[in-house]
């Protein structure tokens, strides 16, 4: 074989095709031809949501009639605007985003698709509200209560996905470690104790999850299946043999608010952000903590880089399995501190079947957040908002079916799956068993 | 640093992959390992790097018998490998995969050190001639660069012994001339290296010392001074071999597949394939040469209507059939021999007869209406297995578990007969030995000769040179050089593929 370079001979080519320079043109053009149409459709569908905020929450109302938010619950703090006024301002709003959206591609179009709901839940809430006061605090409060669950959720989803196994069992270990904290909550006398149970109950049973799908292999949807069905069972089953006959070991009570120093005392944001129970503050901190070992730590370097390529973590020296085995039983505790919310955080004592799909609520909450303990902040303080939201309209007596409302951020999240604006990418070898030699 | 393997014996269940291999490496040294696929050079590399363990045998470092458990142990004894496949973590910057394993930390919780490392990978990048950026993302970067990085990942670790697997493979010639150049220096620089490859070109020109091994064994030790390609050649495939193909010159007749103004994009939604134009006659063989990844497999999917075009018409025999669904186009007469045969190619569960009949089990004599006719898909597999040579057990075998030149003859008996007017052939020699590339060359010169238009798709030089009756050059999805006749020449492509406009390679 001959040298492929040498450089003494210079080669000829004839060419036969070739070098047009509108080739690349007509290519670019008709992808910048399809960029442009999205944004478009984007601006249209801006344009009737705009219009269908006047048309329903506009027109028809009394000029007169005003609405009150009510900003605290202790003082008299309160925001009186004019209904048909408020939700004229806010629909024009979106209509202006809409024709300039359509006149001239904005960019961020993603954020302000977000500040376009944004400005239409509240122009819904004007309308809502209208000739009553409508508790904004209220419903804040129960936002971040409703999200906490959600997000330490999300958070075992995190942990475990990004070491690449998919855990569908949060829903299981948050209804076991539900079940363990208000039992030993009770038995003790001490919440800190049936929480400190909760959590070891949740890593009890991740345990058990990575056991079957990392050192047997098990695929890992079938092992969380029979999770969750075995904590479905098992505490169906002590619930109604040991705590039925026994009401004082369901009695665990909850963890008291806490107003922060300073912060708590901030009007409005203070009374629903900084006034509340421990599990809020821990949430406050384990995500933004999380997050950044993930990013920025040995560890998280290591858990990221067995989720993505555990071959190529394995050449340099990391146990893959063993990594997995940490980050499966990490999340566990998280699931476990999720489930122990329910009965220490909000309800006072376990209830069967409580966790009533809150698991895999924060599986697509994790999805939403894109695998980002952050994220999954973000994206469970909108779907608890969707959830008090929900609850609300049921007090108000609106004419719209609550249950399309709760619908909204599962159909948001179906498209979020689907890839609409920007894959949310899941870690490459998520749900792969990885074999050793 | 001398690295010693003596004896070593690796046994699968039911095959013997490595057999009493001994096998010696001194700092400032090259050793090319060559041998056919399936020889063993993986494997035994795997058993020196800890990532399989050797039934019998032992491994010495400087004299002294040491025991790899796994990988972690061979990277603290100063042996690196760059994999054949990339172990890079396509997400992460390159300074994170090289510091992956060996990560600098500041404070309890374990911050990651990136300016250390930087300044690490950036002292190495000079002194060994590398040049990466360390804060780019792995999965951008060109496959050259990223070997580079997988070379400074060993040297991050302070490898004395680097072992090479098959890096060529997915290089275009100027980044393999660039690579010999850094091979060369790092043996300069006192590293050992090891090089496994089946190119015996590259093994004249960048090894000190050959060994080659065949099912298993060392069959021979010798020096590029003392050989040349046809010795080694014979001595790795263990019989007299030809490395040319028998050809007459072309007779191209009327136009069978014509493609005017095709766009195509990737999955990305980037444009792949950039407004082509070109036409394949019948009774000849176009081969589109390139280095992977210029648009070669997105140009093949929309041909066989696996994937629509953005703009464009194709027509074949004068009828338009942009888009058109890969069903009509058999029945129009087309045989395509996929990239991915594993993937696209085959069933692996399925018997091989099967297999022979995919893309026509339904079609009328193999089938009446909703039932099938086992015995004529039978008959027809035994036929076929005969005539290519298909050594399989029998034709129930799943066609997974067969070699993979054997499971590429399956693909090639069911797609050659019915290729009766174009044959589109992407890679169709991929990772098969010496004596399956022959036969599948042979057919595809016997398949022209019959009257169809044939396109061959490939990254190999040697391939292209071996079939081609007119060469298109690919590159960034556009066809860079069209080469006729005894224009057709390795240096000419091989400036072409690396992405030199015309203009400079005339």
């Amino acid at each position: 074989m001959t040298d492929t370079s040498s450089s003494g001979t210079q080669p000829e080519a004839s060419v036969s095709t070739g070098t047009k320079s509108t080739d690349k043109q007509t290519a670019d053009a008709a992808v910048a031809a399809e960029a442009r149409r999205r944004a478009t459709r984007r601006g249209i569908i801006w344009l009737f949501t705009g219009v269908a905020v006047i048309w329903l929450f506009a027109i028809g109302v009394d000029t007169s009639i005003s609405s009150t938010f009510d900003l605290s619950t202790t003082t008299d703090l309160t925001l009186t605007v004019p209904s048909a006024a408020t939700v004229w301002v806010l629909g024009g709003v979106i209509v202006a985003l809409g024709v300039l959206q359509i006149v001239r591609p904005l960019g961020a179009s993603g954020y302000l698709s977000v500040l376009v709901v944004i400005l239409a839940v509240m122009a819904f809430l004007t309308w809502a509200g209208r000739d009553q006061a409508f508790s904004l605090v209220g419903m804040l409060q129960s936002t971040v209560t409703r999200a906490t669950p959600l997000a330490l959720g999300a958070l075992a989803g995190v942990l475990c996905e990004r070491s690449g196994v998919v855990n569908i069992a949060i829903e299981g270990m948050m209804l076991f470690s539900a079940f363990l904290a208000a039992f030993a909550a009770s038995a003790s006398g001490s919440l800190w104790v049936g929480m400190a149970v909760g959590v070891f109950g949740g890593a009890a049973l991740a345990w058990g999850h990575a056991g079957l799908s990392v050192t047997y292999k098990v695929d890992q949807i079938i092992s969380g299946t029979a999770i969750n069905f075995f904590a479905t069972g098992i505490t169906a089953y002590l619930a109604a043999s040991v705590l039925t006959s026994n009401p004082q070991l369901n009695r665990s009570g909850t963890f008291d608010n806490w107003s922060l120093p300073l912060l708590g005392d901030i009007p409005f944001i203070g009374e629903f952000l900084f006034d509340n129970n421990i599990y809020v503050y821990t949430m406050y901190v384990l995500l933004p903590l999380v997050t950044w070992m993930l990013f920025r730590s040995r560890w998280g370097l290591r858990v990221r880089s067995v989720g993505e390529h555990p071959r190529a973590a394995d050449t340099v020296g990391i146990n893959v399995l063993r990594t997995r085995y940490h980050s499966v039983i990490l999340g566990g505790m998280a699931a476990g501190l999720a489930g122990s919310f329910l009965p220490l955080g909000s309800v006072g004592s376990f209830q069967e079947d409580m966790t009533a799909g809150r698991g895999f609520i924060a599986l697509a909450v994790m999805i939403f957040g894109r695998w980002n303990p952050v994220g999954a902040l973000g994206a469970a303080l909108l779907f608890g908002f969707a959830e008090s939201l929900n609850s609300k309209l049921a007090i108000l007596g609106t004419p719209i079916p609550s249950e399309f409302l709760l619908m909204a951020p599962y159909v948001v999240t179906l498209f979020v799956v689907a890839g609409f604006g920007g894959r949310a990418r899941p870690p490459a070898a998520d749900g792969q068993p990885y074999e050793t030699n | 640093m001398k690295v010693e393997l003596r004896g070593i014996t690796k046994r699968f269940p039911g095959v013997t992959a490595n057999e009493d291999v001994d096998l010696s490496v001194s700092s400032g040294e090259v050793l090319a390992l060559l041998g056919e696929n399936g020889a063993g050079k993986s494997t035994l590399m795997n058993v020196l790097y800890g990532l399989y363990h050797a039934e019998e045998g032992e491994i010495l470092l400087d004299g002294e018998p040491v025991t790899f458990e796994s990988p972690a142990d061979a990277l603290a004894a100063g042996i690196g490998m760059v994999h054949q496949h990339f172990m890079l973590v396509p997400v992460f910057t390159v300074n994170e995969n090289l510091m992956l394993g060996n990560e600098v930390t500041r404070g309890p919780l374990g911050k990651l050190d990136f300016e250390a490392s930087r300044e690490r990978i950036v002292e190495l990048s000079r002194r060994y001639n590398l040049a990466v950026d360390p804060d780019a993302l792995v999965e951008n970067l060109p496959v050259g660069v990223q070997q580079r990085a997988e070379i400074l990942k060993a040297l991050y670790r302070d490898a004395d012994l680097l072992i090479l697997d098959e890096p060529t493979a997915v290089l275009t010639p100027s980044e393999v001339t660039e690579l010999e150049g850094i091979i060369s220096a790092l043996a300069e620089a006192g590293k050992a290296i090891i090089l496994i490859t089946h190119k015996l070109g590259e093994v004249m020109r960048v090894a000190s010392r050959i060994a080659v091994l065949r099912r298993g064994r060392v069959v021979g030790e010798t020096r590029p001074e003392d050989t040349d390609e046809q010795h080694l050649a014979e001595m790795m495939v263990g019989h007299a071999v030809k490395l040319v193909v028998d050809k007459t010159e072309a007779a191209p007749a009327e136009v069978v597949l014509s493609v005017d103004g095709l766009s195509v994009r990737d999955d990305r939604g980037f444009v792949a394939v950039d407004d082509l134009d070109f036409e394949v006659r019948s009774g000849e063989i176009l081969a589109i040469a390139g280095v992977q990844g210029n648009g070669q497999t997105e140009l093949v999917e929309s041909l066989c209507g696996l994937r629509t075009p953005l703009t464009g018409v194709v027509t074949l025999d004068g009828a338009d059939v942009t888009g058109a669904p890969p069903g009509d186009l058999f029945r129009l007469g087309l045989g395509h021999v996929p990239e991915d045969r594993q993937n696209d190619g085959l069933v692996g569960p399925f018997p091989v007869a099967d297999n022979m009949v995919l893309n026509t089990f339904n079609w009328e004599g193999f089938a009446s209406g909703p039932v099938r006719d086992r015995d004529a898909v039978h008959d027809n597999a035994t036929r076929l297995s005969e005539e290519f040579d298909v050594r399989t057990p029998s034709v129930d075998t799943p066609a997974g578990t067969l070699s993979g030149g054997n499971q590429q003859k399956v693909i090639v008996a069911r797609e050659f007969t019915h290729a009766q007017r174009l044959l589109i052939a992407a890679q169709p020699t991929r990772g098969l030995d010496v004596g399956s590339i022959q036969y599948i060359h042979a057919r595809i010169v016997a398949i022209r000769d019959a009257g169809a238009a044939v396109l061959v798709v490939s990254a190999e030089l040697d391939e292209v040179l071996a079939l081609a009756d007119r060469v298109a050059v690919m590159s960034e999805g556009r066809f860079v050089g069209m080469l006729e006749g005894d224009r057709i020449d390795r240096n000419t492509i091989g400036l072409l593929m690396a992405g030199h406009a015309t203009e400079e390679a005339r």
